[in-house]
């Protein structure tokens, strides 16, 4: 018998300490532990102890499936206004190879996709500048609050009236509400990664007589970048939803144009699979930032 | 040899609630070239306000200060600083963190990263330049702040509580791989303490400093930091010449924190 498993007090105090590296990954893969291994006595209310378990949520996915595909077997739920799964598996499968109203799910996906990558990336690089901006100069901040402060809440859905208005039923008005989207996200995000630049680090780049254009490039933006991926991955998410919004009443591709046509046409299972496509894809993209995130700033909250 | 001059400087912070504190009052000394002068004091004393106008990022309200003859308007890099922590880019590796300098002046190539090694090997790191600055401990990242500082050759190294943030024993060894830098390279040094055995054992010219107003209120000159290169330290600091020197000081830092308490009827 090993001392460490009759003391659990002192092997206790192996079990890393709070927050840091070492809890950080821990988190993210649990070890297998040997039953010899040191044992938290207290986890309940140990934020780091609960780290939840992969097996219980696949069978949570697992079970949900059964009782959906139970109630079709079993004719419980009405297909009407609830599509068994292997109506739903079906009509997504027609929707893959011969398309629905002509269009298939890869055109769909791919007309989704391609609106939210430039209304995204145009915020991005538009909100960026505009936010370090903000964060490094009195009056170009003065110039720009109200206008921030003003439309950040409203919600980008909001501007569509006006911009089918301006631009008519197409790509443009999907795209520029996506842009406003992601801009004020990233203007915030970015003006948030300036202003919190620790000040001796800043002294410390002007002592080794660094010139303020190197300052910028060399302290301030890599000091903000973790804030920006933050903002980025928000942004993602909330253009992806607002996205789908917009397509149900402004465009003929699309995900969300796909399941309103589908309604239309009473092809509710068609509706159920365009909502789990939607869920899948956001799920994926907010992976995509995350790796990004922690392939390309890897020192996020170390400083 | 004049180095630094400090001539009757004086430094008033406006409120925002309409009030002025006199953070430097009449402040005047000169320090000559290769010295280490410690600063030390209750909070509020001015000692770091001293040194941040040292470093240029402060302009005083009153008084000029200069180096070498010429007056100190702004930060450069003849003047070298090591913060208490938090100060390294932790998105630069540690030899990229110790070239940022000379990077900054566009000296790039073998010459920099063998400088650079050498500097790392000097502060015992001569295995860590591929190392992530988060991966080191404290005292590790103190001495990449170090050899930060010395990569670019500065004429005087300002250093606020470099040692602040470190546990006890990290600490008295970063106090003899201070004196130590400070032999070797020769360099003037103005180090913020708030430990009086660190003022008194790095410090071979001590200000004691006082608050409300701001000032130098005794100041000292030390054997402690010529003999600490070659005796042990511990010996050194339980010697009687050091500890009636730490008593004195104590007491009289003692008296000045009375007095602000009696001010402030606390």
């Amino acid at each position: 018998m090993s001392n460490m498993e009759s003391n659990p007090n002192i092997s206790g105090g192996f079990g890393g300490g709070p927050g840091g590296s070492a809890g950080r990954v821990i988190e993210k893969n649990p070890p297998k532990k040997s039953p010899n291994a040191q044992r938290k006595t207290v986890t309940f209310g140990d934020g780091s102890a609960v780290t939840g378990n992969r097996l219980i949520s696949l069978a949570t996915l697992v079970v949900l499936f059964v009782i959906w595909l139970l109630s079709e077997a079993l004719g419980i739920a009405d297909p009407t206004f609830f599509p068994g799964p292997i109506e739903t598996i079906q009509g997504g499968w027609e929707l893959a190879t011969d398309g629905f109203q002509r269009v298939t799910l890869a055109e769909h996906v791919f007309a989704s996709l391609r609106r939210i990558l430039i209304g995204f990336g145009i915020g991005v690089v538009v909100g960026v500048p505009v936010g370090l901006a903000m964060g490094l100069n009195n009056t170009l901040r003065a110039i720009f609050d109200p206008l921030i402060e003003l439309f950040r809440p409203v919600p980008p859905l909001a501007f569509i009236p006006l911009l089918i208005l301006w631009f008519g039923i197409g790509e443009t008005p999907a795209v520029v509400m996506l842009f406003f989207a992601a801009f004020f996200i990233m203007v915030i995000a970015a003006r948030a990664g300036v202003t919190g630049v620790r000040l001796s680090k800043v002294h410390a780049a002007y002592s080794l007589g660094a010139s303020k254009q190197q300052i910028l490039r060399n302290v301030i933006l890599p000091n903000a970048l973790p804030e920006i991926f933050v903002g980025m991955r928000v942004a993602i998410g909330v253009c992806w939803g607002t996205l789908v919004a917009a397509e149900l009443v402004g465009a003929q591709t699309g995900l969300g144009a796909m399941i309103w046509t589908a309604r239309t046409f009473f092809r509710n299972e068609l509706v159920v699979f365009g909502i789990i496509i939607i869920g899948v894809i956001g799920v994926i993209l907010d992976l995509i930032m995350r790796k990004a995130e922690e392939r390309f700033i890897p020192w996020r909250g170390r400083g | 040899m004049s180095n630094l001059s400090v001539d009757h400087l004086g430094m008033i912070y406006e409120l925002p609630n309409g009030g002025s504190v006199e953070a430097l009052k009449d402040v005047s000394f000169d320090l000559e070239s290769g010295r280490i002068l410690t600063l030390l004091g209750p909070s509020g004393c001015g000692k770091t306000t001293l040194l941040n106008i040292i470093a240029g990022f402060l302009a005083p309200t009153s008084g000029s200060i200069t180096l070498n003859g010429a007056p100190i308007t702004g930060p450069g890099q003849d003047r070298g600083m090591v913060f208490q922590q938090g100060a390294l880019f932790e998105w630069l590796n540690v030899a990229d963190n110790v070239s940022f300098g000379p990077r900054m002046n566009g000296n790039e190539g073998p010459q920099t990263d063998a400088m650079v090694q050498d500097l790392l090997e000097t502060v015992g790191l001569g295995d860590f330049g591929q190392k992530a600055v988060y991966e080191l401990s404290g005292g590790m990242q103190q001495r990449v702040a170090l050899a930060r500082c010395l990569a670019n050759d500065p004429e005087l190294i300002l250093m606020d509580e470099p040692l602040g943030a470190l546990d006890a024993l990290t600490r008295e060894k970063m106090q003899s791989l201070i004196l130590e830098l400070w032999d070797r390279t020769q360099k003037t040094i103005v180090l913020v303490t708030h430990s009086v055995e660190e003022a008194l054992f790095l410090g071979d010219r001590l200000f004691v400093m006082a608050p409300r107003p701001g000032r130098i209120e005794r100041e000292y000159e030390l054997p402690f930091a010529k003999l600490g290169l070659t005796e042990d330290p511990r010996e050194l600091k339980n010697s009687p010449e050091f500890t009636e020197k730490r008593e004195e000081i104590l007491s009289l830092i003692w008296e000045m924190e009375e007095q602000i308490m009696g001010h402030e009827g606390a």
